[in-house]
């Protein structure tokens, strides 16, 4: 498919920031004023004021000469950039690929969208009247390539609707300026009566190179479409995406609903057809004041089954604010894993840990206590015991490892070994008696040592000498002594519990 | 005439099981977890699959001696290829060691809560999930009420339940099926070696329904259970007419 650019100009993209904000400042010519070399210079001024001959890069006392009723207020250069990212976000309700063309324009990769309004035609107006309506003044273009939409947006004198294909045609009358190029090449084309593209766009490739450039260059191969150009969004694309347009604004929890379900049943038909399941979802409400509600959710196993999903969203759909309506619905699939469908017919009636309702059950969990509140284990190569284990990222990894049944390990363990008092006959030999909690046990029976030396690639410290010993009762406990014996700054602990 | 009067009564007796709720159409007879002579204490001598028990234990070495215990019959109950869920809200398990009573510690999903109602809640949801073999909870305090919602939510699905008790501080009626008390005894030394022997417990079943109560000493044993059938047995019954 032939692709489409738009480009959005803003002719007075601050000073209409300030007249949104103080209405008052609508019908009088007003610039904004930054200090330079000692004098205040003009750096925008609004459409009343550019026309009455207060241009931008004047000095503002040789404005205010010709102009004594021009009004003057601070230049924010931290506006711009914040400004134009806001737009643009705000843009993603045209097309999801929208990238910034600074200093006051956006650029939007419009391919197979305006068909959705009706034609470039309709597309064009209802950008132009929804900015209009919030107070911004636009000029706007579509056409093949970024070159042609930015040029014709900024200098073209007819429609700005450049039929597909015809984006050279309408290259040519535009003046050099429309090609982005640097002043000093503007300049030097000037000086050579060069005033329109059709001059010198049937000149030799070579002599051009050689007296304006490889820039040049560049931007004209751009314009006519040889050379491809490449926007870079604002938001990243996600390729598993789903969006629903509203043409009434939607309030009630029903639509909200309704408009869930059928986006869900639009992505995970792709995940199915694409053999893939997600991990996880964005819901985006985009309110018609401009705020974007959002919730997420999480599944422990790729899943692309639509009652599943809606029943994870549908605990948190209470927390999305309507307020005065949402416009638009966008889900999002940001984390994708395959998911082979037809195996799930296979585990349906055996309880093994891939069965799909054990993922349910625990998406189920997660939603309402969280995620990190759940664990699954898996063998790790270190003898260290606090590091014999790994936490598992999903329900489907498998070990690689084996589980060690070789040396005896307890039961249940101390998150942190405990300071025990300890009464040992010699060294290396397990303890007679220990006191721990304030109770004495004595030892009758004991295995040991056992000696595990720390892994100084990941942690510096001493060694634990590890005995398993049982007391009078029964009881079995693990016991550990930090350190050699000799060297008078051991320390004995209880690590755990044996069965 | 004897004999006939017994197949009435025995028959009479699987009658009311089956009205209570104790099917053995289920085929778990296979399920005796190596448990022996405690086998004779459940209805139908077989250990109750598809509902509640409750374990009791008041100190950490209790509860570890429980959760050997408790870890031997999941051992029988997953049959090396289901997979069961830990609730807890104070968990001290450590993993690797399930190796050790024949889990692999992967099949099982740890759900670590801050609050003990939301163990109850989780518990409630899971044994409501009957892709599991077992699902433990490990709690303190559990009412009557709840105690039989969760009944009520492993009789639709048929997993099995344990609720683990630890530092138990009131010990309160329950509509679980049975309730066991497990502490350690000192090991045996093998083969006159030194050292520590097989884990050593006194398995009390302190009740179950339609059973008959009783006290055992038993070994975990190479992977399975081995009773001690030497060891002086004091059955419930005789402990009452000795006090």
């Amino acid at each position: 498919m032939a692709k489409r650019f738009v480009s959005i100009w803003f002719r007075h993209l601050t000073t209409d920031w300030f007249t949104v904000r103080q209405p008052e400042l609508k019908d009088v010519p007003f610039v904004l004023r930054a200090p330079s070399r000692g004098r205040m210079l003009i750096m925008a001024s609004n459409e009343i004021a550019e026309r009455k001959g207060a241009k931008v890069g004047m000095a503002l006392a040789d404005a205010r000469a010709v102009l004594p009723e021009l009004q003057a207020l601070d230049y924010k250069p931290e506006l711009i950039d914040d400004l134009l990212k806001r737009i643009a976000e705000w843009s993603i309700r045209f097309t999801p690929v929208v990238a910034l063309d600074p200093p006051d324009g956006i650029l939007l990769d419009v391919t197979g969208c305006s068909h959705l309004w009706g034609g470039d035609e309709s597309y064009l107006n209802d950008i132009v009247n929804k900015f209009n309506s919030h107070g911004y003044g636009v000029s706007v273009a579509i056409a093949d390539t970024i070159g042609v939409a930015w040029g014709v947006a900024r200098f073209g004198k007819q429609s700005h609707v450049v039929p597909e294909d015809m984006h050279f045609n309408a290259l040519l009358p535009l003046p050099p300026q429309a090609l982005r190029v640097e002043p000093v090449v503007v300049d030097r084309l000037h000086k050579l009566g060069l005033r329109q593209v059709k001059q010198f766009i049937n000149m030799p490739r070579a002599s051009l190179r050689r007296r304006f450039g490889q820039h040049f260059m560049m931007r004209l191969n751009q314009a006519i479409g040889l050379d491809i150009e490449v926007l870079e969004p604002i938001e990243p694309i996600e390729p598993y995406q789903e969006r629903l347009p509203c043409m009434e604004p939607i309030s009630t929890l029903t639509g909200i609903e309704i408009a869930l379900n059928k986006l869900l049943e639009a992505l995970c038909f792709r995940l199915r057809e694409d053999q893939k399941g997600l991990r996880t979802a964005i819901f985006k409400c985009y309110r018609i004041d401009g705020k974007v509600e959002q919730i997420t959710i999480g599944t422990h196993r790729p899943s692309h089954y639509v009652k599943h999903l809606f029943k994870l969203f549908e605990n948190k759909l209470s927390t999305i604010e309507p307020a005065l309506g949402i416009e638009l619905f966008v889900l999002e699939a940001p984390k994708v894993e395959d998911h082979l469908s037809q195996q799930e017919a296979m585990w349906e009636e055996t309880g093994r840990l891939e069965d799909p309702r054990i993922s349910e059950l625990i998406d189920r969990i997660a939603g309402k206590v969280g995620s990190e509140a759940i664990h699954r284990y898996l063998p790790d190569e270190h003898y260290w015991p606090e590091r014999s284990f790994k936490l598992a990222t999903s329900l489907d990894e498998k070990p690689t490892t084996t589980w060690r049944s070789d040396k005896p390990r307890p039961l249940q363990i101390l998150k942190i070994p405990e300071r025990i008092e300890v009464t040992a006959p010699i060294p290396d030999y397990p303890p007679m008696l220990f006191i721990y909690k304030g109770k004495r046990h004595a030892i009758v029976k004991a295995d040991g040592p056992e000696r595990i030396e720390q892994e100084w690639w990941l942690q510096q410290g001493q060694h634990r000498d590890y005995y398993r010993v049982e007391d009078e009762e029964g009881s079995r406990y693990w016991l550990f002594r930090l350190g050699h014996y000799h060297d008078k700054t051991y320390q004995w602990f209880i690590h755990g519990f044996f069965a | 005439m004897q004999t006939a009067k017994n197949d009435i009564i025995s028959k009479l007796q699987t009658d009311i099981l089956r009205l209570q709720g104790f099917k053995q159409e289920r085929g778990n007879n296979s399920l005796d977890a190596g448990l022996g002579t405690i086998i004779k204490s459940f209805p139908n001598s077989t250990f109750p699959v598809g509902c509640i028990h409750e374990f009791l234990s008041q100190k950490k070495e209790d509860a570890t001696a429980t959760t050997g215990f408790v870890a031997g019959l999941i051992n029988s109950l997953m049959l090396n290829s289901g997979a069961a869920l830990w609730i807890s809200s104070s968990r001290t398990l450590f993993p690797p060691a399930l190796k050790a009573f024949g889990i692999q510690p992967d099949r099982f999903i740890f759900i670590d809560l801050k609050r003990e109602r939301d163990v109850l809640w989780a518990m409630d949801e899971a044994l409501k999930c009957g892709a599991l073999s077992v699902v433990v909870g490990e709690m303190q305090n559990i009412s009557f009420m709840e105690s039989r919602r969760l009944q009520l939510a492993v009789e639709q699905s048929q997993v099995t339940g344990f609720i683990l008790r630890n530092n138990l501080n009131k010990v309160n009626t329950t509509a679980c099926v049975s309730r066991w008390n497990i502490t350690s005894l000192p090991s045996e030394e093998i083969e006159n070696l030194p050292g520590i022997g097989f884990p050593k417990w006194k398995v009390e079943l302190l009740k179950v329904r339609n059973g008959k109560p009783g006290t055992w000493n038993m070994q975990w044993m190479n992977g399975k259970f081995a009773p001690i059938y030497r060891a002086p047995v004091i059955t419930h019954l005789e402990r009452k007419q000795a006090g």
